[in-house]
This record gives C-alpha cells, sequence and structure tokens, in this order.
C-alpha cells in the first residue's frame, strides 16, 4: 500500500515540528539535539565532498579551527557577539581549507583522505604542545556571548542557541542541497565517475573539487562554533582523528548519498551513544559498532535509504522512475 | 584546399621507450575540410590526436591553432580555445542522465556555474535540448547515459562536444562499436549535426567505407609518419595504401 503523496511530504515537517516541540516537553533532551545538530552540520560538510568519491579522514580540523577562533574571538571582546564570534569562526575554517585545499585536492581516495587526516593531526599536536596559547589539553573556555547585544541567562542563552541552531541546521540543509543540484554541484558528483571529461569540457576538476572542499569546510567550522558556544569550553578532542571518524561514521548511518542523511545520522548517534551510555555505560561503544555494521550490511544507503524505500514501496515503477529517484538522492 | 589553417602539426615528436608514436609529423588543417586518418594499428594516429587535444606533450615539435601555439597546453585550455575532442568510448558522466550531461557542457561553455541554481533551469537549457534535437537524441534526455546502447552512447558523446561550441572536433573512431547495420545511419547524423553547428572534423577511422562516404580529405598514418595525404579516392586506390594499409580494394 503506497503512502499518499501528502503524508511523504508531510513526514519531513513532522520531524521538524518535532524538533521545535521536544525541548519544550523535555528540556533534558534539548542538550543532546543541539550536540546533534552542530554534528549534522559537520557531517553535512563531509557528505559535501563524499558526492565527489572522497573521503575526508581530517575533517575535524576544520570544526576544532572554527571552535578556537569562536573562543579566541570571544576571550578578546570579554564573550564577544554570538553573530561575530561565528562568523568569525567560520571565516577561519574558509581561509584555512583554502590553504589546505589547494594542497590535498591534487589527491584522490585515500591519499586525499590520509593527507586530511594528517594535518587535523598536526593540528591537534599544536593545540596540545601549545598550550600557553589554546590551553594545551585542558582547553579554552568559551565566554557566554551576548545575542544582538543582549546578555541572557543561561536558560535563556541555550533556548536561544537551540533554535537558532536549528534554523541554520535548516538554512545550511537548502542551501547545500541547491549547491548540489546546481551546475558546480553537478560537477561535483562527475569527479567521481568522469575526470577526464571534465577536463575535456573546458573545467578544471580541482577547481572544482576546492570549491566543494571549502563549502565542506564552511559547514563543518559552523558545526564547530556552534558545538565550542554550546558546549562553553573548547579543547584538543576537537580536532582528534577520532572526531574526524565520527563524522565518516554517521554519514555512512545517515546516508552518504543525501543531505539529509547528515542530520538523520547525527540525531540517531547522539540519541544511541547518550541512551546507551546511561543505561549500558561500558558496552556504548560495541552498540554503536554494531548498529553501524547492521547498516552497513543490511541499508548501505543508509537511514534515509530506509526511510525512501518505505514509504516508496508499493509505488509504480515507470520508465523514469530510476532517473526521478537518482534525482531525488540528494534531497 | 578551401578554408584558411584552423591547425598546424610541425616537425612533432614522440616515444613511448623504443616505440616511436610520431616522428617529425607535419600537417595543416583546413577549416572546413573533414579530414580523415587512417593507418595501421600502432601507426601514431591516436596519438597524434592526444597530442593536438593537450592529454600528451610532444617531445618535440610544435602545434599552432588558430596561429597561436598551443603545445602541450592543458586539454580544458584547448577546449576554451575552440579544439573539441570525441572519445573511441564515450566520455560520459555515468551517473547522470543524457540532458544533465549536455547542461553540464553547456553550462562550463558559458561559464555559468551558477552555485545555487538547479542544473535543469539553466539558461542554456534551450541550446542543449536544440543540440540534442540535431542528433536525434531527444527521446533519451531524460535516461541515465549508462543506460543507453553504443550507438546512442557516441551521439551523446558528439553532442557533448559540439556543446562547447569549438572551431574543430578531433574524433577517435566515431563509430566503432556500433552494429555495422547502424554505422552509416549514426555517420549521417554526426555529419548534419557538425555541418549545422559549422564545425570542422577531424577522425580517425579503420572502416574505409566511411571514410569514402564522410571524408574530404584523407591523411595515411604510418610508424610515427604522414605517408600520403589526398582525395579519399586517390589516397583510398593508391596501392601502397592497399598493401599497406586496407589489405584490399574497395
Amino acid at each position: 500500500m503506497p503512502f499518499p503523496n501528502a503524508v511523504k511530504r508531510g513526514i519531513p515537517l513532522a520531524l521538524v515540528v518535532a524538533l521545535i516541540v521536544l525541548p519544550v516537553i523535555d528540556p533534558t533532551s534539548q542538550v543532546m539535539l543541539m550536540l546533534a545538530l552542530a554534528k549534522g552540520l559537520a557531517v553535512l560538510g563531509v557528505i559535501v565532498l563524499l558526492q565527489a568519491g572522497q573521503v575526508s579522514f581530517g575533517h575535524a580540523l576544520y570544526f576544532a579551527v572554527a571552535a578556537y577562533t569562536a573562543a579566541f574571538v570571544g576571550k578578546a571582546t570579554g564573550g564577544g557577539e554570538i553573530i561575530v564570534t561565528l562568523l568569525a569562526g567560520v571565516l577561519a575554517a574558509a581561509v584555512v581549507s583554502v590553504v589546505v585545499g589547494i594542497f590535498v585536492v591534487r589527491y584522490r581516495h585515500i591519499f586525499f583522505g590520509m593527507l586530511n587526516l594528517a594535518v587535523s593531526m598536526i593540528f591537534f599536536s599544536f593545540l596540545e604542545k601549545f598550550y600557553f596559547i589554546t590551553g594545551g589539553s585542558d582547553g579554552l573556555s568559551v565566554a557566554r556571548p551576548t545575542v544582538l547585544g543582549l546578555s541572557l541567562e543561561r536558560g535563556a542563552f541555550e533556548g536561544v542557541l537551540y533554535y537558532g541552531t536549528l534554523g541554520l541546521s535548516l538554512v545550511a540543509l537548502f542551501l547545500t542541497h541547491r549547491f548540489l543540484s546546481s551546475p558546480i554541484g553537478q560537477m561535483l558528483r562527475a569527479i567521481k565517475t568522469n575526470e577526464v571529461r571534465l577536463e575535456y569540457l573546458g573545467v578544471s576538476p580541482r577547481s572544482v573539487l576546492l570549491v566543494g572542499y571549502v563549502v565542506s569546510a564552511v559547514l563543518c567550522g559552523l558545526g564547530g562554533a556552534l558545538m565550542a558556544t554550546a558546549q562553553g569550553i573548547v579543547t584538543p578532542e576537537y580536532a582528534w582523528w577520532i572526531r574526524s571518524g565520527e563524522f565518516v561514521f554517521i554519514a555512512i548511518l545517515g546516508g552518504a548519498g543525501s543531505v539529509s542523511g547528515a542530520f538523520a545520522g547525527a540525531f540517531v548517534y547522539e540519541a544511541v551513544k547518550t541512551y546507551a551510555a546511561a543505561f549500558a555505560a561500558d558496552i556504548w561503544q560495541m552498540i554503536l559498532g554494531t548498529v553501524l555494521l547492521l547498516v552497513i550490511l543490511f541499508a548501505p544507503t543508509g537511514l534515509v535509504g530506509l526511510y525512501r524505500s518505505a514509504v516508496t514501496r508499493g509505488d509504480d515503477i515507470d520508465a523514469g522512475a530510476p532517473d526521478r529517484r537518482k534525482r531525488e538522492a540528494v534531497s | 584546399m578551401s578554408g584558411a589553417v584552423l591547425l598546424e602539426a610541425k616537425d612533432l615528436e614522440i616515444r613511448f621507450g623504443g616505440v616511436v608514436a610520431a616522428s617529425g609529423i607535419n600537417i595543416k588543417i583546413h577549416e572546413g575540410r573533414k579530414l580523415a586518418i587512417i593507418g595501421p594499428n600502432g601507426a601514431g594516429k591516436t596519438t597524434f590526436l592526444n597530442m593536438c587535444t593537450g592529454y600528451l606533450k610532444p617531445q618535440a615539435g610544435h602545434i599552432l591553432f588558430n596561429g597561436q601555439d598551443v603545445t602541450g597546453i592543458a586539454p580544458r585550455k584547448l577546449v576554451r580555445k575552440g579544439v573539441a575532442r570525441a572519445f573511441q568510448i564515450p566520455q560520459l558522466f555515468a551517473e547522470h542522465t543524457v540532458i544533465e550531461n549536455l547542461l553540464m557542457a553547456g553550462t562550463a561553455e558559458a561559464r555559468n556555474w551558477a552555485p545555487l541554481t538547479p542544473i535543469e533551469r539553466v539558461t542554456q537549457r534551450a541550446q542543449m535540448e536544440h543540440l540534442l534535437d540535431l542528433t536525434k537524441c531527444s527521446d533519451l534526455a531524460q535516461r541515465s547515459v549508462s543506460e543507453l546502447p553504443e550507438g546512442q552512447r557516441k551521439l551523446v558523446d558528439i553532442a557533448l562536444a559540439l556543446a562547447l561550441k569549438p572551431r574543430l572536433l578531433f574524433m577517435d573512431e566515431p563509430t566503432s562499436g556500433v552494429a555495422s547495420s547502424e554505422k552509416f545511419e549514426i555517420l549521417d547524423i554526426i555529419a548534419g549535426a557538425l555541418e549545422e553547428a559549422r564545425v570542422t572534423p577531424v577522425f580517425v577511422e579503420h572502416d574505409m567505407g566511411i571514410v569514402d562516404r564522410f571524408a574530404d580529405e584523407v591523411a595515411v598514418w604510418n610508424r610515427g609518419e604522414v605517408l600520403f595525404r589526398g582525395a579519399p579516392d586517390e589516397v583510398l586506390n593508391h596501392p601502397d595504401v592497399i598493401r599497406d594499409v586496407i589489405g584490399e580494394e574497395l
């Protein structure tokens, strides 16, 4: 029995409404949802690169660069204004990604992945060793910034930050979807299938990948700056390789071919992590690993793929259906 | 010879180890003249195409396009100057539909990156649909290129090249892999599209029937050298060409 179109369109809307209402019904869930949104933004960045068939094992670099920049700007301005600290973090991630990107976009596949990892680990070491600047392994505290000039109490600030992050995530989701649907986004996807033809269209595949790389770093940076603001502290762990691996893990869990997979994966990941840690403190990593194994074995298109196959089950498969599904794959 | 010299190769040389793939190649390609390149396997025909389209850099010699030295410059830069290429094995974007392939080419040519406009809504769409009309691929627009038979893939490959608005198009065996019964039909479609787009074609071909039907001139390659050049009936009936290249009379 196929789902009516109104139901298919209504499900994503219902999920957004749930994200708005849930912290009101259960205030304890807000922290978990906030972390999921921040990580979802970073995973969205990883998914942009996955469209080109490239996996970065070092995108925590941009998460950390933006987080530390937000912390430094906040410290230098006595807390600062949230718009300024977030913009500064994102800008720093963009600038660093241009410099690193010019170098790494010359490589593909495992070399691309490992070079990103290497750069992120250099930054991790810098954060650990230059403690007089970065606070070393203790990290830096992030002062609570003002919001449009207003100093808010903790509860109000966290509420504003959560709903602001939700809004930013929806905007980022929409813009990333439009970017990947655009000519340059389609060329990014074409890197995966035929770089030679791309070159013979008069396009530099390296330049296209660099654009995708910077977009992906900006998204990671936004996630990192929001995470730092929410947690009130940044540590070198933001740049650690496990953080980068976590982003790739969530992308696969949610569905690497889909922008909505970033947030689907992030919410399930954070929920499993939070509740598994609470109820099975010694084996929560094993539970997460098992979830990922099951997804890879039985749902290689991730949670979004599972959702799509559930809602389209029973639909007529006409001649245009495969193409239609493919076009929808980035939505 | 009609038409100005569009491309000139001067003393081109390239070796792969001990194999000489080009040894003092000198040839002029004139605008508006369809040039066929024939020769036995390993004669250096595709190597010549690779050098002229920037895939290989000659070890000696020069390539002039429209009077400008373009020796060894990257394919993407040559494309922007007006040199396009279609491949023996069609080079398409396998995960995209036919119209998406064309739209990527059209937006690349127009340098229209439009980072937030869905590709199906770009302003080049009408031009690309016209190209699909020209290459008789309109019915395939929404099909994934990976589903198409070889003949149609060849036509889409040519359409991609034409979307770049080239002056000169190199084609490597445009009908190879196509069923014998469809070769002339495909060739006629290609010829019509090239004529309408006012593109000068240079093509490598093993099928002498196609050379005879389509080419204005024929150049014969062997061991990295140009042995003969002339009108098809003159070259294809030359005893040395029959002996070394064709193997039997037409």
